[in-house]
């Protein structure tokens, strides 16, 4: 507990320090929210008909952007290594990290969201399971990603790559992400879908770990 | 089972296996292909077009059955390191890829005329749009580092991470009410689809995996002498310069099975 804490507190002061990452991702998850209406027409009914899953998407793009930096900078100045030399755990230096990641962009995003969905005309009766369902999805988004983030450490092009893989790993959180909100929306009970993905979440947390850590041990080598 | 490992002993095999699955995938392809064409019956609803279920069926169960093998081969180079495995999971991936797009492409085709729409995004067609995904995303991660060492295990692990999609695509069908039909075949009770046209199913699927078959065993066979062509390149060089070029890959050892 206290390591995962340290590298937590590390990654945060990084963060922190280097500034303008988590804003970054903000405004990347604005402008791109904001590029539909000039795509699909400003008409108010059909972005309110679409606006859940288009922050959904948006978000789950957003996640996507940073994935790059969880163990990029860490793998080019040789921090990896001497975790991974070190007696803790690998997969609890990942945990570490993903919860970091998780802090500096899903929370945001989720502070965010309302915001898009109101100027997205959508209805406020599914403001809260919108900011439920972010909060049950996004730390999935960041695990999984932790995996494509690890596997491409040392790779060409690995910003293009890490896309690729990851983003057919997220469907189904961005399936039942939309489907809570949508069920809402319509006034239906939205808890079947936050509860699927509660499943995904903790199915994720107990297997991403060790599937980045194995996938940084190989970079490492 | 480690035997085979062995790149000379796995060659000897493949030479031996080869003509018979030429032999095999030959006869049950034409055999099947007579009877899917000419001898089973035309549905009763459907007509004629009922017959691209001969190709997209065996080729559905290629895609995944060749999914699953490259993560099997994934898991065992990571486990034991055999070169060899991590040489078949490359060389299935290519294979596994295109059998799943003739699956997309012929559904597609079989879609529209029944359907009315050449795709929906339905439970089955988007789970085996993302297998395809997985299949591409696989490959360009193999060939994105320098040390294809690397880009194999970084394979193999997203393989296997990917497995997951497997049993979503066979029970996608059950778990969400889909515009799919369910499954006929491979379900508890014995399948529910006609004798006449269960046997040219059977044939054909028979006869990919003989197609597979061949082509793995060429493209592996492909990739050993590659390697041992890239070694033999390599000890040349370590002759101008002694001690600074190890041969990454012993030449006589994929040499004894020719």
């Amino acid at each position: 507990m206290k390591i995962l804490m340290a590298i937590l507190a590390r990654d945060l002061r990084l963060a922190l320090r280097q500034g303008a990452d988590s804003i970054m991702v903000v405004a990347f998850f604005i402008v791109t929210t904001t590029l539909f209406p000039f795509g699909v027409g400003p008409e108010a009914n059909i972005l309110a008909r679409i606006a859940s899953g288009v922050i959904w998407v948006s978000a789950l793009l957003a996640a996507m952007l940073s994935l790059e930096r969880v163990f990029q900078t860490d793998f080019e100045d040789g921090t990896l290594e001497l975790l991974s030399l070190s007696p803790v755990p690998l997969e609890l230096v990942v945990l570490g990290k993903v919860l970091a990641h998780w802090l500096t962009t899903g929370l945001p995003l989720i502070i965010a969201a309302p915001l898009m969905a109101v100027m997205l005309n959508m209805n406020s009766a599914g403001f809260g399971t919108l900011m439920l369902a972010m909060l049950v999805g996004t730390p999935a988004l960041s695990l999984i990603g932790a995996i494509g983030a690890a596997l491409i450490l040392g790779a060409r092009r690995g910003g293009v790559l890490v896309s690729v893989l990851v983003l057919p790993l997220y469907i189904p959180v961005l399936i039942f992400g939309a489907g809570a909100v949508e069920a809402a929306l319509l006034g239906l009970p939205a808890g079947e879908h936050i509860q699927i993905m509660g499943a995904i979440l903790l199915l994720t947390l107990a297997l991403a770990p060790f599937a980045a850590a194995r996938a940084l041990r190989l970079a490492v080598e | 089972m480690h035997r085979f490992a062995k790149p000379s002993v796995f060659l000897k095999l493949a030479s031996a296996v080869m003509p018979w699955a030429i032999g095999i995938t030959v006869l049950t392809l034409a055999v099947g292909l007579y009877l899917a064409l000419v001898v089973s019956p035309a549905d009763y609803q459907q007509g004629d077009t009922v017959r691209i279920m001969y190709i997209h069926v065996p080729a559905a169960w290629m895609g995944l059955f060749c999914y699953v093998g490259m993560a099997i081969c994934g898991a065992m180079s990571l486990i034991w390191k055999h070169p060899l495995a991590d040489i078949a999971a490359r060389a299935t991936a290519p294979i596994g890829a295109t059998f799943t797009a003739l699956c997309l492409i012929t559904g597609s085709l079989w879609g529209e005329p029944m359907w009315g729409t050449w795709w929906v995004w339905d439970a089955r067609l988007t789970s085996m749009l993302i297998l395809l995904f997985l299949y591409l995303g696989y490959m360009a991660l193999v060939n994105a580092f320098d040390d294809p060492e690397r880009g194999s295990k970084a394979g193999s692990a997203l393989a296997l991470v990917g497995v997951i999609n497997v049993p979503i695509v066979k029970f996608s069908v059950d778990w969400w009410n889909t515009l799919h039909q369910p499954a006929s075949v491979a379900r508890m009770g014995g399948p529910s689809i006609d004798p006449s046209m269960l046997w040219p199913l059977f044939l054909i699927a028979v006869g990919f995996t003989g197609y597979y078959v061949i082509v793995l065993i060429l493209r592996v066979r492909l990739e050993l002498n590659e390697r041992r062509i890239r070694a033999l390149q390599l000890s040349g060089i370590g002759e101008d310069s002694p001690g600074n070029a190890q041969p990454a890959y012993n030449p006589e050892q994929a040499g004894a099975g020719k």
